[in-house]
């Protein structure tokens, strides 16, 4: 799998856009995707909902688990992805693109963001 | 067993790792849990048919003149009455009654059985048959080396098998295994599985593992045979209701406690281990309904996990023993055991305390899914 050179990752296998506007999109990773195998229900953040980096914002439940979904960044939620709400394999087949999680104001940054290549790097041991 | 100790490795290992698998630790062995989409293969076995290594399975040889006369003494059921070329399902227990195992008997002949035992029990059932065979004269083979195990499930399974095999699958029937030849390979063929579907087990030797998986493969290629894992494996046998050593099964629990009382056959001739204790339970049981092993069906998507408490009116009424989201039903599903009071179909105002939220579930018999004969 190749992880998007644009992105920026955390250790918990979210990934961040770039702040357009100061406004990041939050996902997870098709390494965690994979890890879960399919996804059934999620549970995002609200709109308006201040959010911690590093503090769990919502769950993701698999067949056989379910994990905290956390956010990389402090900040604000401007928009959650009701698509993946409707259809949780999203995650799993488009973990870049359709299945992205939230949208977040961006106020503070996590330290510990990681480059597509540090990532790739810490996936891989 | 510890994460140090090295994890046992099926014949097939090398293949499940070209087919992509995600491997995981099962009971000290290392076996496939999926190797695409675990609801996909949920769904191949359900509507086509799916391929699975059981390699890990326990089987011990049972054999001798007294071979039926000391399976009647250790396990609970009436073993000296299965015909050659049938099987059953029955229990080990310990003499307090509690659930030692669930197993399989195979009997393959007057004097020759097969006794299969879950991964993770395979050892005590095989220490407790050996020291329940003292004065017995049989012997107790630890035979767990000496066979794979590969099961094809499914509704096609059976055109699969017998473009493989001369052998009269039409003449064996449910819960029958008789011995044979599938792609050239000598096999048991037994008409068992733990899908809730029509299938075959087949045990055959280690070497011949391979050759037989990838004729399987090859035959079932036109009509949708896939691969399958562990975690698909869980999620069938929860729609079909079956229960899971270690989630619907223990030690603290006696078949009657776990809805299971039919398996003890008081019946049969002379004292068998738990004797005594069963009595007592069955009894008890009788008296006073222990919980119900029950269906669960949400009304919502968050998926009950085994351990959760079940509640109604703020109390606690029971625990889920599996959970899992279904592919079949489009929702989450459990079996709990509840008191007996909350146990009725249709009972309102059950739920599932999932991390702090009561969810609301319907109470419903099992199984969850049947199949269509």
């Amino acid at each position: 799998m190749s992880n998007p050179q644009q992105l920026r990752y955390s250790k918990e296998h979210e990934w961040l856009s770039a702040a357009a506007d100061g406004v990041s999109t939050v996902g997870i990773t098709e390494h965690a995707a994979n890890a879960l195998g399919d996804v059934v229900f999620v549970q995002l953040p609200e709109v308006g909902d201040a959010v911690t980096a590093g503090e769990s914002c919502g769950e993701l439940e698999s067949t056989k688990s379910v994990s905290e979904l956390y956010s990389p960044v402090d900040g604000e939620i401007v928009e959650v992805n009701q698509d993946v709400v409707d259809d949780p394999s999203l995650v799993n087949s488009a973990p870049f693109e359709g299945g992205w999680l939230f949208k977040v104001r961006v106020t503070g940054e996590q330290e510990e963001l990681l480059s597509a290549d540090e990532y790739t790097a810490y996936t891989a041991g | 067993m510890s994460s140090t100790e090295e994890l046992r490795h099926t014949a097939l290992d090398a293949l499940h790792r070209s087919l992509g698998a995600t491997m995981t630790d099962f009971a000290g062995w290392d076996m496939p849990l999926r190797y695409g989409s675990e609801r996909d293969e949920h769904t191949a076995v359900r509507t086509r048919a799916g391929l699975f290594d059981l390699s890990h399975m326990g089987e011990i040889a049972v054999t001798g003149p007294q071979a039926a006369a000391l399976l009647d003494f250790a396990l609970v059921g009436n073993i000296g009455g299965v015909k050659p070329g049938r099987a059953r399902y029955t229990m080990i227990c310990r003499a307090d009654g509690g659930i030692l195992d669930d197993l399989i008997v195979y009997r393959l002949a007057e004097t020759e059985y097969l006794v299969v035992a879950n991964a993770s029990n395979a050892q005590t059932v095989l220490d407790a048959l050996v020291e329940r065979s003292a004065g017995f004269d049989a012997e107790v083979r630890d035979d767990r080396d000496a066979y794979a195990l590969i099961a094809v499930q499914g509704p096609e399974s059976p055109g699969i098998l017998k473009s493989l095999t001369d052998a009269d699958l039409d003449g064996l029937k449910y819960y029958a295994g008789l011995p044979g030849t599938v792609a050239g390979v000598p096999a048991l063929i037994a008409r068992t599985g733990y899908t809730g579907e029509d299938g075959f087990e087949l045990f055959v030797k280690p070497e011949h593992a391979v050759e037989l998986w990838q004729a399987l493969t090859e035959a079932g290629a036109g009509v949708g045979l896939v691969p399958c894992g562990l975690s698909c494996r869980d999620t069938l046998r929860l729609e079909a209701g079956m229960p899971l050593y270690g989630h619907e099964l223990s030690t603290a629990l006696t078949p009657f406690d776990a809805g299971l009382g039919r398996v003890v056959k008081f019946e049969k001739e002379g004292d068998f281990v738990g004797r005594e204790a069963l009595q007592e339970a069955a009894e008890r049981a009788a008296a006073k309904p222990p919980r119900v092993l029950v269906g669960l069906v949400a009304e919502g998507r968050r998926v009950p996990r085994a351990g959760f408490s079940v509640v109604s009116g703020g109390e606690v009424i029971g625990e889920v023993t599996s959970g899992a989201p279904s592919p079949t039903l489009g929702k989450p599903i459990a079996m709990a055991y509840v008191d007996a009071a909350h146990a009725a179909p249709g009972t309102p105002g059950v739920g599932v305390d999932i991390r702090g939220t009561h969810e609301p579930y319907e109470v419903v018999p099992l199984p969850f899914y049947k199949r269509q004969k």
